[in-house]
């Protein structure tokens, strides 16, 4: 073990190292060492991924230690040009690792030996193989005269985004539910390179996935800082940190809402929908934006919360939880609602391990990842988070895990507002930066842990500190498979009560 | 049944019961003011991330606008985003805010087709694709129908299927890849219909405009029926400009 992690570099959530610092391993070696260090149950993949530089492949993979908070960085090169490139999988031997390789694969044409399947990730306007194209997707077949196949999307039937999901079925059984993504691709990456202004990528950052605007734009704002020395005092901290549990208490309201919706339950659907509002609506007054836009900006903020916003938001969160707790207490014990969750769309804490679910989607199935929890950052480093834990991994479990998440972000926030240190200062939070100077060929790696789960932004720079690979991690990308294995051997007509269970990304994967 | 009706009871009424006279609270940020006064106009220009700001004289175009705010905050003697909501038109050329105005932008009663005020003026039922939407438009689109803003009162409503609609809303910059189901939806949706764009990053591609990722062709093949400016649009403003759009009577004076 020692002598692993001395072939890696370990740096901390949110900081930034010279690139020349990580040790570019043969690729045998680092084959090898990524395996071995994730044996240990502890250590998850946050980040895999290769960018061109100079006639060379760069590869860089982000190993999150939880028990030293600590992120494992590794590499290795291969000079492009010339030749089919191949590689020995690593997912062959690490089922979560898919998804990563799939994208490489898809990127840069590297054939990954031993891989179950490379399929497309996103069909992004740069990849390898532009004949490929969204329509040709190739979907997992069974021949057989009893079975057959319902296509649903791009759109789907709903004021939502697009993607396409194709259940393989035996009557109204599914055998096999797979998800095609990449309809929503913008290319958000590639303009985080070419839009030069720091305040382009803010809003793009803003823009990777509009639920998740104050999670995002945290990852972002926290590289940035990284990248180029700034460190936020701990008011700003602390406004980020109610800012992010604000977003999830809001989402995660909804999210009830929406499921009250799918079983029919119009009190809890008006309720809880109801309920939403005002948190959004406080958001808005804070910052102009019912989504939190123009909240998050790098080393700074335009918003400071007033003591006024401070009273309203203790007022805000004492009128909710009384609230909440009324049509909560009714919604989560009527028999007709159980019934419909109960033992549903299961995922056992052995598949979500095994495909490597991340935030919510884990913790349901007893899986703790929490980046609050791992890799604190903010103000959780200062007034820790325990993570909320359920075991079951249906979609009652997802329906009460959001319940549990809510009590207790409202006391985590309210545990925030009563520490003196934070809001009694006449320190407000500073003005953002408009300029950055970013440190020449250095990498930073920030996580957060949005409403969804973790998520993971990297930026690498060269000599002259111009940004030149810049890489977006939302949860989804680990959690559309929970999605696709939750409604195996299920009735088709459980979809929506499933898919609505998760409320994963579709811009936030496609990018 | 006692414990519903008490929850009901203390939720009270929830919808606004004029959609057309409610406000939107400051800091929310509305219409954009521009005053006379002296700023560097090359820094302004410069500033804004997606080149919404034109000098002589200077304007903003709501079409490009993602609303953020940060023009305001460094030229706060030149630039004010009031909280007036009702943004929505049907011509583009209104969607420019110019230096010394202060009027509402409404709707231009000479480009709207006949056939839309006697046939959609009391039922709507309305398509949306989202093409590449960041999910913030498409939640404040859902919101329309919610509790408080109550859209159905007005016969407004999204339907599952195109051969239902009258007409289609899109959402996000139309990526590359969801450019052949724009088209596809849109050619199911029967005729007389209309288009309406929502959002800054559907109207002219937001901060996206210019990737590579998108495929932006469809618009120049059909006419645009309605713009509804922001990032994402409030509900407010796409309630208000769908009825300005199809009532006999304009309501926003
Ligand atoms: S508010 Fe609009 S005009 Fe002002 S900087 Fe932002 S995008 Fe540009």
């Amino acid at each position: 073990m020692t002598k692993d992690i001395e072939n890696t570099l370990e740096i901390k959530n949110g900081q930034a190292v010279n690139l020349s610092e990580i040790p570019v391993l043969e690729y045998q070696e680092f084959h090898a060492l990524v395996l071995d260090l994730l044996q240990a149950e502890d250590v998850h993949c946050v980040n895999y991924y290769a960018f061109p530089h100079n006639d060379i492949l760069r590869f860089i993979c982000c190993l999150a230690d939880d028990r030293t908070q600590g992120i494992y960085l590794l590499s290795h090169i291969m000079a492009t040009g010339g030749g089919l490139l191949k590689l020995e999988s690593l997912t062959k031997y690490i089922d979560a690792l898919h998804i990563y390789e799939r994208e490489i694969w898809e990127n840069f044409g590297i054939e990954f030996e031993g891989h179950p399947w490379l399929k497309p990730v996103r069909f992004p306007h740069d990849r390898y193989n532009g004949d490929l194209k969204v329509n040709d997707y190739p979907f997992y077949k069974v021949e057989s005269e009893e079975l057959h196949e319902v296509g649903v999307g791009p759109i789907h039937a709903g004021v939502i985004e697009p993607g396409h999901f194709r259940f393989t079925c035996n009557g109204e059984m599914v055998l096999h539910l797979e998800i095609q993504l990449g309809w929503q691709h913008r290319g958000v990456e590639r303009l985080l390179l070419e839009k030069p202004k720091l305040l382009q990528r803010t809003i793009l950052a803003e823009s990777i996935a509009g639920d998740t605007t104050i999670g995002h734009t945290l990852a972002f704002a926290r590289v940035m800082e990284g990248l180029s020395g700034i460190s936020v005092n701990s008011r700003l901290d602390a406004e980020r940190a109610i800012a992010l549990e604000l977003e999830r208490i809001a989402i995660h309201t909804g999210d009830i809402s929406a499921l009250c919706t799918d079983v029919a339950y119009q009190l809890g659907t008006a309720v809880f929908g109801a309920l939403r509002t005002p948190l959004i609506n406080y958001t808005q007054d804070w910052c102009g934006n019912r989504f939190g836009k123009g909240l998050i900006r790098t080393g700074g903020s335009h918003y400071s919360l007033t003591d006024e916003l401070i009273q309203r938001l203790r007022n805000l969160l004492d009128d909710f939880e009384w609230r909440f707790k009324e049509m909560a207490d009714k919604a989560y014990s009527l028999v007709s609602v159980e019934n419909r969750f109960d033992e549903i769309g299961t995922v056992t804490n052995r598949q979500a391990k095994l495909i490597g679910t991340v935030g919510m989607a884990a913790r349901m199935s007893g899986v703790k990842r929490d980046i609050r929890h791992s890799h604190p950052f903010a103000s959780f480093s200062d007034i820790p988070y325990v993570p909320v834990m359920l075991e079951k991994g249906d979609v009652y479990a997802r329906y009460y895990l959001r319940r549990l998440e809510i009590e207790e972000s409202i006391n985590y926030i309210r545990k925030v507002l009563d520490n003196k240190r934070y809001f009694l200062s006449e320190a407000t939070s500073p003005v953002p930066e408009t300029n950055l100077n970013l440190s020449p060929v250095s990498i930073s790696v920030s996580m957060v842990e949005g409403w969804r789960g973790e998520i993971c932004h990297c930026a690498v720079t060269d000599e002259q500190g111009k940004i030149i690979h810049y890489k977006v991690k939302d949860p989804s990308m680990h959690n559309w498979k929970a999605l696709e294995l939750s409604l195996r051997d299920l009735e088709i007509s459980d979809f929506p009560i499933n898919n609505k269970s998760y409320n994963l990304s579709y811009c936030g994967y496609d990018l | 049944m006692i414990k519903e009706t008490q929850i009901l009871t203390h939720h009270g009424r929830q919808y606004i019961p004029d959609l057309t006279k409610a406000r939107v609270p400051a800091p929310f940020r509305g219409r954009p003011v521009i005053s006379s006064a002296e700023v560097d106009d090359k820094a302004l220009m410069e500033l804004c991330p997606t080149g919404a700001i034109s000098k002589n004289p200077v304007s903003i175009n709501l079409g490009r606008c993602l609303l953020c705010g940060e023009c305001e905050l460094a030229f706060p003697e030149k630039i004010k985003f009031t909280n007036d909501h009702i943004m929505a038109t049907n011509d583009s050329k209104r969607l420019v805010v110019r230096e010394g105005e202060d009027k509402r932008i409404l709707l231009n009663p000479d480009m709207i087709r006949e056939d839309i005020k006697q046939i959609f003026n009391r039922s709507l039922k309305l398509r949306q694709i989202s093409a590449a939407g960041d999910n913030s438009c498409e939640l404040e689109l859902g919101a329309c129908g919610n509790p408080n803003f109550d859209m159905g009162r007005f016969g407004l409503e999204f339907v599952a299927s195109p051969r239902h609609a009258d007409g289609i809303v899109i959402t996000g910059p139309i990526s590359e890849n969801m450019a052949e189901a724009v088209q596809i939806c849109n050619a199911a949706v029967p005729s007389p219909k209309i288009v309406v764009l929502c959002g800054v990053d559907a109207i002219s591609g937001g901060i996206f405009a210019g990737s590579q990722a998108l495929n932006r062709e469809f618009l120049q093949e059909v006419q645009i029926d309605l713009y509804v400016p922001g990032n994402p649009p409030h509900p407010l403003t796409f309630i208000n400009g769908i009825l300005e759009l199809t009532r006999v009577k304009f309501l926003i004076q």
